[in-house]
């Protein structure tokens, strides 16, 4: 592996950063496996992986979060020992979490004063000057008085990338840089990091998106359970090799439902107004319709009502005006359970804290729905038995792998409960199916396992809502992609006819006519 | 008339000092990000401590400083258990008040009663007390309510406007941030409490040695609870708190006076709870009123979380 | 449909040596290692109390041999200590309820001190009820205490305000209508002097067993309440919805559970508890209504140790309400044979406290002896 790397270094370049060797072992687990590679200035480094493939484990190691149980890394040659992150951030070693580690109440330039020597006195005074000059030589754009929970997600991406920099780092990780972005926003941020690469930088950039290490990285790592099982340049790879890598077997392939005869509406928005947490309106006039059959997907960067809209639609939170119609009835502001029982499933974001009760038993939580009614109650007694035999059938059929039904369900992994939310919420057939992020942080084959359960459903005449940000899942998956910027529909595009820019530029706010325009 | 007005005003500080310094204590553990309802128990040790040793010494001034580092002592029980242990830190707050209740008249028990010769003399600030109207600020008054007032200043000016200040409201929002930019989550919060600890023994012996030279037992008689509310609805911040301490002191003080002839003593002295609560839900209502509650209040930060 | 082989079905185990300990974290900790922590909780207190008697400039030994005696040496001391365990006990269980509904209920002194209220009120003017006289009494003091519970909890329901804060601010508010039902219109007319109501008819005097002061039909209610919420807890739609919002206030909103409704009830069943064990207070031990630290001398506080002690689980109320009654009954010896405060009972439950919370941590450890290396 490391011959095969040494091919591409140019002999008189020390690499800025070389890890060599590196394992690092959790119990009962081996996160990394003898893993080498090199970051050297002027390139972007990509670390491609599935989730649970050891990136962020290595990175932390990098970073001094974790320490190697074997292995060495070397700084522009020298071995070094990194034991935390300032001793990274002192060796030229920056960070950009995937989750921006800010203070929402700050300003920008307050919280680039907590990463830097100021005055003790008026800290920011300074500084703000400086977060122009530095955003200008790398074009990263922000206002340093603008309070950061104002910030978009890149902006505040920014805003981390800017800190490492003006902390001196050389060498900048970049962790699924663009999983807040619009495309167009990560074009941009391709064009920062090249920037980057132009004033002698070194950049890693960790992923599982095969078209971003195509589009921006010089050089990919694959890590596969822990191992390196590949390394190359990107000019001499494409697309499909890295998948095949990357999963170690063929990727299943999932398709849109194909089904051509819709059904009734099974839900319809009208001029539906929903107001967030702050108070303030961030869904808008928004309308929209859902037949029996048929996937839409709702695509946009994270932030934009998404969350909103799901939760007004689903009961959990109030519509300020307009109307919701399920199934031909009106159930505007009704609650949770009103919606439940008019047959809706809702799949929810926050699965470990909305899905289900952590400390509740598995058959507890497969109950959650049902147990105010028979046969898991019997007036206002519970029944144990009922509940168990249905846990039993659940379990089995949607293969929640599990030591039993008894067991809490905090221990399962984030998969298992997966699977155990669909079996919960699917049981009734429900007529219409919200799906928020359902695949994130999964990997490849319960991914394929939850899409398919989706499109069976849509077959078998359901409407879905399939709510995320990762564009290649609504494309792969939807009839129809609506896409929400600032609360609004930007416009409804059949799959058929949808081009990832044409959704980017809707992503970034721009209405679909003025697209086709 | 004009006379009741400034008398109110005048006593106002006076009843408002040991709020002040309170609420400003639970002001900076707040805004770092740790609840203290120890508040009473550190306030009554305080105020036990600072008797005590007035009492042996004569000296109101060494009673204070002591009953400053008793609080400071009884908070660092708190911290170690709250931010080290990361137990839940509104028992453990509450678990030091019942400490420090039970503690001071255990260890009081001898002082009960007790005259004290030597207090803390009030004073008037000369020049100032002569200014028409707001003079009777700095007339007659206690040196520790001027340390109050300009306490609550200073202590405005470093939060808002200094690093130290970035760094504590950074630790009270987000201590994940602190931590990775290599910034003492532990070492922050350790010192907002205790110094949050530091101040409520202060207010404590303010009772006992400047106010009413005594010592009886549950002096402090809810003080303590009364000053963590303000700090909430001043939203965390020392001016506010100042503000709000002054109109508790006020209350306090009208309780106290000419209202006493026509109704009941029981009765005024429920007035400032009543008022705590109808301020907190006044202020409840207002609109964004949770936006500046700091993000991490009341949440051990556990590395590796969020 | 592929089963996916990455996804393991359990997280994986997190066992570290520490010395000649193997220590791992686990999600269901035994009942027998939080007995132990309980125990050891107990067991630290008593020495840190001890070095507190000895700078006192008493024995710790002879001082615990006292307490000892004074509490559990003879039948009728005994009895104090079941005397004490009846409204800890009262108060415990709703507490119980409570804190797994997440409401931190700090005000049940309050509440017990509103359900004294009501009881004496239903004793002094409405005494004409016969044999159905005392149970009219416990009705209206659930009522009031209920009530009292009521405000802070619909603060914190519909405005967010800490419950901590607003059930304290209650206390003292009831302490303070005590005082003034006590010095002003409820001041008995044969009570020269003092800050008494008249005393009760017989009728609203509370039976006792006999020579004692265990008020029994009191400690009725509070063991059927025990039953009573350990059923409903485990068995019923009620208790199931309870243990959902409990654990997961967000999957509770999920699945449409009425939070308002449900913590209502909750709160209003805790402080209701507690307005019972104020009319077992004025109608079996003072027969009258008087300073109010003469009736409650801190039970409302006291009580959430009992309910931490139980850890969540309402049987377990019972045996440490009495074990708390004996702390209660000790204050008492101390104060006549020691000749010391009976607050210093506080400092026991403020140590006692201290320690439990501590030992939280240590909940979900699995420590043994390392084998081999």
């Amino acid at each position: 592996m490391m011959q095969a790397m040494t091919q591409d270094t140019k002999p008189s370049i020390t690499p800025l950063v070389s890890l060599e060797g590196i394992t690092k072992i959790f119990p009962g687990v081996v996160a990394n496996d003898d893993v080498s590679l090199e970051i050297r200035g002027g390139e972007v480094h990509a670390l491609l992986g599935e989730n649970g493939a050891g990136k962020t484990s290595l990175m932390n190691v990098l970073y001094g979060i974790y320490q190697p149980d074997g292995g060495a890394i070397r700084v522009a040659g020298n071995v070094v020992k990194i034991r935390s992150p300032q001793d990274a951030m002192r060796l030229g070693i920056g960070l950009v979490a995937q989750h921006p580690m800010l203070v929402r109440q700050h300003t920008v330039a307050e919280n680039i004063a907590l990463a830097v020597k100021t005055s003790f006195w008026n800290p920011t005074r300074h500084l703000e000057a400086k977060i122009l000059a530095l955003g200008e030589k790398y074009g990263l754009k922000v206002e340093p008085k603008a309070k950061v929970w104002q910030l978009s997600a890149g902006e505040q991406q920014r805003v981390e990338i800017l800190k490492a920099l003006i902390r001196g780092a050389k060498v900048l990780i970049l962790d699924e840089p663009t999983s807040v972005l619009t495309p167009q926003e990560a074009t941009d941020l391709f064009k920062v990091l090249n920037r980057m690469k132009l004033e002698g930088e070194g950049v890693i950039i960790i992923t599982h998106k095969l078209d971003e290490v195509m589009a921006v990285s010089s050089r990919i790592t694959v890590l596969r359970k822990g191992r390196v099982v590949g390394a190359m340049k990107t000019s001499s790879t494409n697309k499909n090799d890295l998948a095949t890598l990357m999963v170690g077997r063929e990727v299943p392939q999932v398709r849109s439902s194909g089904v051509t005869k819709l059904g009734e509406g099974v839900l319809k928005l009208e001029q539906v107004n929903v107001a967030g947490d702050r108070g303030v309106n961030v869904v808008k006039n928004l309308s929209l319709e859902i037949r029996g059959g048929e996937v839409l997907g709702v695509a946009g960067v994270a932030g934009n009502g998404q969350r909103e809209l799901v939760e007004a639609i689903t009961g959990l939170r109030g519509v300020s005006s307009g109307s919701v119609k399920i199934g031909g009835t009106d159930l505007t502001n009704k609650n949770a359970k009103t919606i439940t029982d008019a047959g809706v499933a809702h799949i929810p974001e926050d699965r470990l804290h909305m899905g289900v009760v952590g400390s509740l038993s598995v058959a507890e939580n497969l109950a959650l729905r049902g147990f105010e009614r028979t046969p898991f109650a019997n007036g206002e007694l519970l029944d144990f038995k009922a509940m168990e035999n249905f846990a039993l059938s659940s379990i089995k059929t949607y293969e929640v792998s599990t030591p039993g039904i008894h067991t809490r369900t905090r221990l399962l992994s984030g998969g298992n409960i997966q699977k155990l939310i669909f079996a919960r919420e699917l049981a009734e057939n429900p007529k219409l199916i919200i799906a928020s992020h359902p695949t994130y942080g999964l990997d490849a084959g319960a991914t394929a396992q939850v899409q398919n359960v989706l499109l069976e459903r849509a077959r078998a005449g359901a409407g879905v809502m399939l709510v995320s940000e990762d564009l290649e899942e609504v494309l792969a998956l939807s009839d129809r992609i609506a896409v929400m910027f600032a609360g609004e529909i930007m416009g409804v595009v059949p799959r058929d006819i949808a081009t990832v820019e044409e959704l980017g530029l809707m992503m970034a706010g721009q209405r679909q006519k003025q697209v086709n325009a | 008339m004009d006379n009741i007005i400034l008398s109110t005003a005048a006593r106002a500080l006076a009843f408002g000092t040991p709020l002040m310094l309170g609420s400003l204590g639970a002001v900076y553990a707040e805004r770092a990000g740790v609840v203290n309802l120890g508040m009473e128990g550190m306030m009554i040790l305080g105020a036990l401590a600072g008797f005590a040793i007035t009492k042996n010494t004569g000296s109101p001034l060494e009673g204070i400083l002591i009953a400053a580092l008793v609080g400071g002592l009884a908070a660092s029980i708190h911290a170690f258990i709250s931010i080290t242990l990361k137990a839940n830190q509104y028992v453990s707050g509450l678990a030091l008040s019942m400490f420090g209740l039970g503690l001071s008249s255990l260890l009081g028990k001898p002082f009960e009663g007790l005259p004290l010769f030597t207090q803390l003399e009030n004073v008037s600030i000369p020049g100032l007390s002569s200014i028409p109207g707001l003079g009777v600020f700095f007339t007659d008054q206690s040196p520790l309510s001027y340390f109050a007032l300009v306490l609550g200043v200073v202590l405005w000016l470093v939060l808002f406007r200094s690093k130290l200040g970035v760094v504590i409201r950074s630790t009270g929002e987000n201590p994940s941030a602190v931590d990775a930019l290599g910034g003492n989550v532990t070492l922050v919060r350790y010192a907002c409490v205790i110094f949050g600890g530091m101040l409520a023994g202060m207010a404590g012996a303010f009772l006992s040695v400047a106010y009413r030279p005594a010592w009886t037992e549950g002096l402090t008689g809810g003080i303590g609870w009364i000053a963590l509310s303000i700090a909430i609805f001043a939203a965390w911040n020392p001016l506010g708190a100042i503000g709000g301490s002054l109109f508790f002191g006020a209350l306090y003080s009208l309780s106290f006076s000419k209202l006493q002839e026509s109704i009941s003593p029981s009765l005024l002295k429920m007035m400032p709870f009543i008022c705590v609560l109808l301020a907190l839900s006044l202020n409840a209502l207002r609109k964004n009123s949770r936006s500046n509650v700091p993000e991490a209040l009341g949440l051990p930060y556990q590395r590796g979380q969020r | 449909m592929s089963l996916d082989t990455a996804t393991a079905p359990i997280k994986r185990s997190n066992a570290r040596q520490w010395g000649p300990f193997n220590i791992e974290t686990r999600e269901t900790p035994p009942q027998s290692w939080l007995f132990t922590l309980s125990m050891l909780s107990v067991l630290a207190t008593l020495i840190l109390t001890g070095v507190i008697f000895a700078l006192y400039g008493q024995n710790p030994i002879t001082a615990y041999v006292t307490l000892a005696q004074g509490t559990l040496g003879d039948l009728s001391s005994l009895g104090v200590v079941l005397q004490r365990a009846i409204p800890l006990m009262l108060i415990g269980v709703g507490l119980v309820v409570a804190f797994r509904a997440q409401f931190f209920n700090i005000g049940a002194e309050g509440q017990l001190l509103a359900g004294a209220v009501g009881a004496s009120a239903v004793a002094l003017f409405f005494p004409n009820f016969g044999f159905l006289e005392i149970p009219v009494m416990f009705i209206v003091a659930f009522i009031c205490g209920a009530v009292w519970g009521f405000i802070p909890a619909i603060l914190k329901l519909k405005l967010e305000i800490n419950e901590v804060i607003s059930t304290l601010m209650m206390n003292y508010i009831a302490i303070s209508i005590v005082e003034w039902l006590v010095n002003g219109p409820w001041k008995g007319k044969n009570q020269v002097g003092y800050s008494y109501t008249d005393t009760f008819p017989d009728a609203a005097w509370i039976p006792k067993i006999s020579s004692s002061t265990v008020h029994y039909p009191t400690l009725i209610v509070a063991l059927a309440l025990v039953a009573l919420v350990a059923f409903v807890i485990a068995r019923t739609r009620l208790g199931f919805r309870m243990r959902i919002l409990g654990e997961n206030p967000v999957a509770a909103k999920y699945v449409g559970i009425n939070t308002l409704s449900t913590t209502l009830a909750v709160v209003m069943l805790s402080a209701g508890a507690a307005g019972i064990a104020g009319a077992g207070e004025v109608g079996a031990i003072h027969h009258k209504l008087l300073d109010p630290a003469q009736i409650s001398l801190g039970y409302g506080y006291t009580a959430i140790i009992v309910a931490w002690l139980a850890r969540g689980n309402p049987i377990s109320v019972i045996f440490t309400a009495i074990f708390l009654g004996v702390v209660f009954a000790a204050g008492d010896v101390m104060k006549v044979s020691l000749q010391m405060p009976a607050q210093t009972t506080n400092v026991i439950n403020g140590l006692l406290l201290f320690f439990l919370i501590s030992t939280e941590p240590l909940v979900k450890l699995k420590i043994s002896l390392a084998r081999g290396t």
